[in-house]
């Protein structure tokens, strides 16, 4: 494929980079990512991977675009108030860029659809807001292969790693279990300061265009933590876990299981 | 320089930069190790910018050469994919 004169102008900076160059974003042009959630992380996600030219991006959410999510989904507008969010998210990222093709899916992820999903993903993002979608994603992405760029937010705090199956831990490796349902306060409980998903997606991003390039090091075995408050970033060693329940040697999770139990369905 | 064999050759005349080392950087990459890219050019600025952005990326510059007063001419050799 030969690039366009609009595709030069486009991607200039890119192919002016030696880890880049042409053939790069010809990569980038072939890579399929699939998103879960159009929410704080899968808007700066979304918006930057289009940005870079990322042929194909496919987003799962069943919500539709509320006021109190422009605080910090910059995917969203006033003007898409009440729209289904990955329509929102695919009119932006197509206006963003043409070349891109965004493919939505309204739906709720389950343990019955994510494998059929995923399949013809290269990559897979989560910016989900819940545990049970958390671990559902981990456990398919290890039973499948498929790398996964994991993305939480809390308050002032967010975390990234990411998840090489076969080559680094995943992330039962670091928390085996879910834990109990109100432990953890969701983002609605305890609020999040808005720019923090633009921070922690834009790492998520970069992991992602590293992965298809095949250049720099990942989060692998690493837990990346931002304390916006503080302004430091901390990167904390996750060793592989020869026991973990799901990429152990003697995995007990062979199959998804029923991830909801106990959980029940909070907004974003 | 005339016996340089000359193995693919690109007129940027008219462009400006990032995009005459854009298109010389496009043009090495689809040619072999070994081979060598001649680049005609007429932005004064780009044939100090191009040969050492070339020399940064691990390639040899043969040749800079200003061939009439808009014109210059760069050989490059590709040493490095």
């Amino acid at each position: 494929m030969e690039f366009s004169e609009d595709q030069l102008q486009r991607y200039s900076r890119h192919i002016l980079l030696p880890e880049v160059g042409g053939k790069g974003q010809k990569k980038l042009l072939a890579a399929k990512v699939f998103i879960i959630g159009a929410g704080g992380l899968g808007s700066p996600v979304g918006y930057y991977l289009a940005a870079a030219g990322v042929g194909t991006i496919g987003i799962i959410d069943n919500d539709r675009v509320e006021m109190s999510n422009l605080q910090r989904q910059i995917a969203h507008s006033t003007k898409t108030l009440g729209m289904l969010k990955v329509e929102s998210a695919k009119a932006t990222f197509e206006a963003l860029n043409p070349d891109v093709n965004v493919i939505g899916i309204a739906e709720r992820l389950s343990k019955d659809t994510i494998m059929d999903l995923i399949r013809d993903y290269d990559i897979v993002v989560d910016g989900s807001d819940n545990f049970p979608t958390r671990y559902l994603v981990n456990d398919a992405c290890v039973l499948m292969k498929k790398p996964l760029v994991s993305g939480a937010i809390l308050k002032f705090e967010g975390q990234v790693t990411t998840v090489v199956p076969g080559e680094g831990h995943c992330y039962r490796c670091l928390f085996e279990e879910m834990p109990p349902a109100g432990l953890v306060p969701s983002c609605q409980e305890a609020g999040v300061i808005g720019a923090i998903p633009g921070v922690v997606g834009s790492l998520q991003a970069i992991e992602v265009l590293k992965l298809i390039l095949g250049k720099g090091e990942v989060l692998k075995n690493t837990l990346l933590i931002y304390d916006a408050l503080k302004t430091t970033f901390r990167r904390v060693k996750i060793p592989t876990n020869n026991e973990c329940p799901v990429c152990g040697e003697n995995p007990t999770i062979v199959e998804l299981q029923d991830y909801e139990v106990g959980y029940c369905r909070t907004a974003s | 320089m005339q016996d340089i064999k000359v193995d693919k050759t690109i007129n940027i005349k008219g462009l400006v930069c990032p995009y005459t080392f854009v298109k010389a950087k496009l043009a090495i990459e689809d040619m072999a190790v070994g081979e060598v890219l001649e680049i005609i050019l007429d932005y004064e600025e780009a044939s100090r910018s191009i040969p050492k952005s070339m020399e940064d990326h691990g390639q040899k510059v043969l040749c800079v050469e200003k061939t009439n007063d808009t014109d210059w001419l760069l050989l490059i050799r590709k040493v490095k994919e």
